[in-house]
């Protein structure tokens, strides 16, 4: 056969690994693909159709057949057919799709926060219980995780097709997704916002694991500090605490149990406390007032990384009595069993290596 | 298959000889020739108001995002200098007014004078802007790096601010004044290059009426010129309250 | 397969004497014209000029993409190279394709005018375009652009060192010469028809160019204005879209896809103006539904302005206006899907040849009815999460555009090539060239969708493994698509010396166009012509045909 070697081994390569979808990993993907499959028989159906009509046309009436066309003005009712029909397949799309986006992007009350951070080129994210990886996201199985996203320099796109989730990550805002992975595996994580020289080296790992295997990761890869605690020291070498101090005659607000209450600016206005606020708080403050505050908190725009704000922000998430209760609930069976049994990070490494 | 048959034909065979010598070639008539010309010089009008239609946006999404800044800022403009220079423009739009009307009653001398007066606002007008440019230059009020934007002069606790009785800004809201002096910027120098654009034409125009221009009745230019003058002037209309005056009592 | 050409006797053919190439000679006389036709002619060869720039970045694009690392070049220059493809093609080859070129031509021509309504303006775009178009290639040549064609802040404001500010500027000119198109068009369809000559009597071909020209006239300002704010923010740092001086970076989204958005309906618009032309020609019938068709223009051009946020569904917009731009893309998806049906009942009951300009329109129809479906793909929110930003938005608007556009654009060449030059380009080898760029375009194309489907981003200069196959699949098409856009290069150039004699009406079609001699007169029409018949009026065609007839010029 005609056929190259090499375009034989490609052909081969591909029909035994042949995929016109990536593997449906997460809660939300075969409800997704149930969409793209119904788009894609009903696209197939109107391409048929357009092809059909073309072809059997230009087959009935081509000159030889047909030598003397009929002049035909319209027909209202054909056009309204063709006019109509498409409009509801699309509407039962536009409604359909709808429903998926509010799926895809309102994380559920119960969902477990991890940080990312995009920056040229390296997504790097941060779990609640410290640990740091770079290119590379530990999630456990069958349990909500939401994203919370940002980026210090240009637009990224956090995407991971298995999951069929992307958020872009944008300097100076958080953005939110969240998924839930249901079959242990690594899948793809990509960033698919152009950023770059390197935009495409910026490509990491989404490692899906079982609850224990997560546990001995959780375990293995702590740094020993907690997002919270890490804020709770930035906290105070910021003086933070000079003024938000929780004393009575305090300059500024208490943040204890701030975190998820409505709040009341200076302007009248009532806020929602969620990260981004307190992320906008920290940098813009005087676009923040409480009511019955003075504007004299300075701004720390540029001071501290987005890290630092990310720990910041978890550590005013700490002080809330229901976040904490809430986090504790969700991930429980998860954490290892008692953080002050962890070994210290050379020792644990050892503890884990054999399971 | 020739050229007429889909037609019949239009009175006689027409020569160039006898369009009147103004008319182009490609135009029945006079008078379709100046509907043609006036119609797509409003469409050009129209294409303007989305030109500055996108900085008008931009200005008003970041008014009410940072209305502080946006008033502390809009407090150190020259409320003085731009109320002169709103009279000013809207004279220069009569004595160009006057101007069309005098081409379209065929008076030289008057045409002229109009022209010159036109001018000559004008000049005033980027003269005056020129002032206030100048002073936002010396307390470094343009932003970018290189003109080393300084909002200082807005921070809290501020004497010079306190004294003007203006409401001190926090640092970081003082901060957003950039924003505010880099759409200020964005629109007074777009509709300022528009008016410079204008005073070359009059330039030309004032030449030509010098010469004994214009007073064959064929004004289009000048007519056309009017709306364009019109327009830069309504364009200053929208301006002048958005930046000096609505958040004068703010 | 049959024809309708009826050339003249070869016997008795012969170009007219006088028409508008050769009325007057020398450079000059060219560079300074202000003869519609003439300018068409300039557009042609420059547009073609920066289709072949734009069409061999592709080719570096594709190579690369040969193989999973980035070893033909580096990912920096990788980045160079899809940046200028973009730039190019959409700046420089889409945008003024059909319009400046074919309408151009022909607008003035179809409604029965000597020429456009300002002959000095019209010149003046094409000056401007290739004040552009030389801007863009200094900037190409002096190290390049990495930004992406979208110019996204603050990459291209804070975060490139390349010349970012050239290519604004370049843009902003060359869109300069958009809105003077544009605007040209405008008021050349509303003031210089000839009498008789009603709006609904006017070929399908000019209601398409005039809704593309509402879309250049609102939509480019706001673009030009938007470059020169990136522009302002990279020279002395103003802080409109900076992130860290409280400037919003999506707010350029905004301002940037509310032109793009309609952009994408510049170019296309034109096109299904072409196809409505030559599929009414070819089975000799009127367009069927022609008001639906000349409205559902329009519609594109009104609806295709409040669209333009569903670029931007995965960036943190909020959740109603995802709702509402979901909503009314899908809203604009319906006027496309009227004129597809439109056009292939236009076939029903004709009497249909299959010259090129044929096979090239049907190839649009199958090409842009997948380009179009997709599009609900990534109308549809839900869906738009997974498939955006990858290989299948890549392929979706090659489809729209290089499936949809070129080959209308090649469609229209064709069929007007006899008028423009008065020589006929050789049937059996441009049949072949169509069937060739329809294979190599699915080749290189349908692979991309699959691509995007299992997740691979665009814009990267190398990906993992799993995805080469595809990518080999993409790369060999594209060769054959080259084959494709070769030959008609070639051959028409060919045809200018070899080519037979039209004569005025090659395809007994029915536009004012054809009734008159091949190449034109300069002034078009001796007489300002008086229209009586209907438009698609191929009875009256057959009357008048008992006429004799005579040359001019």
């Amino acid at each position: 056969m005609g056929l190259s070697p090499v375009l034989w081994q490609f052909l081969v390569k591909w029909m035994t690994n042949f995929a016109i979808i990536p593997p449906e990993a997460s809660r939300i993907a075969p409800q997704v693909d149930a969409l793209l499959v119904f788009m894609t028989l009903v696209s197939l159906v109107g391409l048929v159709l357009v092809g059909l009509l073309v072809t059997a046309f230009s087959i009935l009436y081509r000159r030889e057949k047909h030598p003397v066309a009929v002049q035909i003005e319209g027909s209202t009712l054909l056009e309204a057919t063709w006019t109509i029909i498409p409009l509801g397949l699309f509407l039962v799309m536009f409604v359909w799709g709808s429903v998926l986006y509010f799926r895809i992007y309102t994380p559920p009350p119960n969902a477990m926060n991890i940080y990312v951070v995009g920056k040229q080129w390296m997504w790097k994210a941060e779990h609640p219980g410290g640990q740091h990886e770079i290119n590379s996201l530990h999630v456990p199985i069958n349990q909500p995780i939401q994203i919370t996203l940002i980026s210090q320099d240009v637009f990224h796109s956090f995407s991971i097709p298995a999951f069929r989730v992307k958020r872009e990550a944008i300097p100076g805002r958080y953005t939110t997704v969240w998924f839930e992975a249901t079959q242990v595996g690594t899948y793809h994580l990509f960033c698919t916002q152009y950023c770059g020289t390197n935009h495409s080296a910026m490509i990491g790992e989404v490692d899906v694991l079982t609850p224990e295997d997560y546990k001995k990761w959780l375990a293995d890869s702590t740094s020993g500090v907690s997002l919270a605690q890490n804020g709770e020291r930035l906290f105070a070498s910021l003086s933070c605490n000079a003024c938000h101090n929780g004393q009575p005659d305090s300059r500024g607000p208490s943040l204890a149990n701030v975190y998820g209450s409505k709040l009341t600016l200076s302007t009248g206005q009532p806020v929602l406390v969620d990260e981004a606020y307190l992320r906008q708080a920290i940098l813009n403050p005087s676009a923040h007032i409480t009511q019955g505050y003075a504007p004299i908190m300075p701004t720390y725009q540029g001071q501290v990384s987005e890290e630092g704000l990310i720990s910041l922000v978890e550590y005013i998430k700490n002080l809330s009595t229901n976040y904490r209760v809430q986090q504790t609930l969700n991930t429980t069976a998860l954490l290892p069993e008692q953080p002050d049994k962890v070994p210290a990070k050379g020792a644990s490494a050892q503890g884990v290596a054999k399971p | 298959m020739s050229d007429s048959h889909a037609v019949a034909v239009v009175g006689h065979e027409e020569g160039h000889s006898e369009h009147p010598a103004y008319q182009r070639h490609h135009f029945v008539s006079m008078e379709q020739q100046n509907e043609t010309v006036s119609f797509g010089m409003w469409l050009f009008l129209l294409t303007e108001i989305m030109f500055f239609g996108g900085l008008f946006t931009a200005y008003l999404i970041y008014r009410n995002w940072y209305f502080p800044a946006f008033v502390a800022a809009s407090h150190t403009l020259n409320l003085w200098e731009g109320t002169i220079n709103t009279f000013v423009l809207i004279s220069s739009s009569f004595t160009m007014a006057m101007g069309v009307w005098c081409a379209e009653t065929k008076r030289s001398k008057g045409l002229i004078w109009s022209l010159i007066g036109t001018l000559i606002l004008g000049a005033v007008f980027l003269g005056i802007k020129y002032d206030e440019y100048h002073e936002k230059y010396e307390l470094h009020h343009i932003p970018g790096e290189i003109f080393h934007f300084n909002s200082q002069g807005f921070v809290h606790p501020s004497a010079e601010a306190l004294k003007t009785g203006e409401k001190p800004l926090a640092p970081d809201m003082a901060a957003k004044t950039e924003v505010y002096f880099s759409l200020y910027f964005a629109m007074t120098g777009m509709h300022a290059l528009h008016m410079v654009i204008g005073m070359v034409l009059l330039s030309g125009m004032l030449w030509k009426a010098s010469h004994g221009g214009y007073m064959n009745g064929h004004i289009a230019f000048v007519e056309n010129f009017g709306l364009y003058w019109h327009f830069v002037d309504i364009v200053w209309i929208f301006l002048f309250p958005l930046l000096y005056l609505i958040s004068r009592h703010a | 397969m049959s024809t309708i050409v009826s050339l003249p006797d070869q016997a008795t053919a012969r170009i007219p004497k006088r028409n508008y190439l050769t009325n007057e000679n020398g450079l000059l006389s060219w560079l300074l014209t202000g003869d519609h036709k003439r300018i068409a002619v300039l557009y042609l060869i420059s547009i073609t000029f920066f289709f072949f720039i734009g069409g061999a970045l592709a080719g570096m694009i594709r190579l690369e993409l040969l193989t999973p690392q980035s070893d033909l070049m580096a990912s920096d220059t990788y980045n160079k190279v899809f940046t200028m493809h973009g730039v190019i093609m959409v700046f420089l080859f889409l945008v003024p394709s059909v319009p400046a070129t074919l309408g151009n031509f022909l607008i003035p021509i179809m409604i029965g005018a000597k020429d456009l309504a300002f002959p000095k303006i019209n010149l003046l775009s094409w000056y401007l375009y290739l004040v552009g178009g030389g801007m863009t290639l200094t900037a190409m040549i002096t190290g390049g652009v990495d930004t992406g064609w979208t110019f996204t802040t603050p990459m291209s404001t804070h975060f490139s060192n390349t010349n970012v500010i050239t290519t604004g500027l370049a843009i902003f000119v060359a869109g300069f010469s958009s809105i003077f198109t544009g605007l040209n068009f405008i008021v050349t369809i509303h003031r210089m028809r000839a009498p008789g000559m009603t709006w609904f009597k006017l070929p399908l071909f000019c209601w398409a160019h005039y809704a593309a020209s509402i879309l250049m006239v609102l939509g480019t300002p706001v673009l030009a204005i938007t470059l020169v704010l990136v522009v302002l923010e990279r020279t002395i740092g103003i802080g409109v879209f900076d992130p860290t001086k409280g400037g919003d970076p999506i707010l350029f989204q905004h301002l940037f896809w509310f032109y793009s958005h309609p952009a994408v309906y510049i170019m296309i618009l034109p096109g299904m103006g072409v196809i409505s032309e030559v599929i009414s020609t070819f089975s000799r019938k009127r367009v069927f539904g022609y008001t639906a068709v000349a409205f559902s223009s329009v519609a594109i051009a009104v609806f295709g302005f409040f669209v333009w946020a569903h670029h931007m569904f995965i960036m943190g917009v909020s959740n109603y206006a995802v709702l509402v731009f979901s909503l009314l893309t899908m809203l604009v998806a319906v006027p496309s899907a009227i004129k597809i049906f439109n056009w292939a009942f236009t076939l029903y009951k004709g009497s249909i040849t299959f010259e090129t300009p044929m096979l090239y329109a049907f190839g649009f129809m199958g090409l842009f009815t997948i380009g179009g479906l997709t599009g609900v793909f990534l109308g549809s929110s839900g869906t738009d999460i997974h498939l955006t930003e990858t290989y299948f938005i890549v392929a979706h608007f090659h489809f729209v555009m290089v499936g949809g556009m070129l080959m209308a654009f090649l469609s229209g060449v064709h069929f007007w090539w006899p008028k423009m030059t008065g020589r006929m380009y050789p049937e059996k080898i441009s049949q072949l060239a169509a069937v060739v760029t329809f294979i190599g375009f699915n080749f290189t194309f349908f692979p991309q969708f699959l691509l995007g489907m299992l997740g691979m981003p665009r814009r990267y200069a190398a990906y993992p493994h799993e995805f080469q196959v595809l990518n080999v699949f993409s790369t060999a098409g594209a060769s054959i698509l080259g084959v494709g856009y070769l030959l008609p290069m070639i051959y028409l150039i060919w045809s200018l010396k070899y080519g037979e004699v039209a004569g005025n009406n090659p395809w007994q079609a029915t536009g004012l166009e054809w009734q008159i001699q091949s190449p034109p007169l300069t002034e078009n029409f001796t007489t300002i012509p008086i229209v009586t018949q209907d438009v698609y009026d191929y009875e009256w065609l057959e009357r008048q045909k008992e006429h004799e007839v005579t040359h001019v010029g």
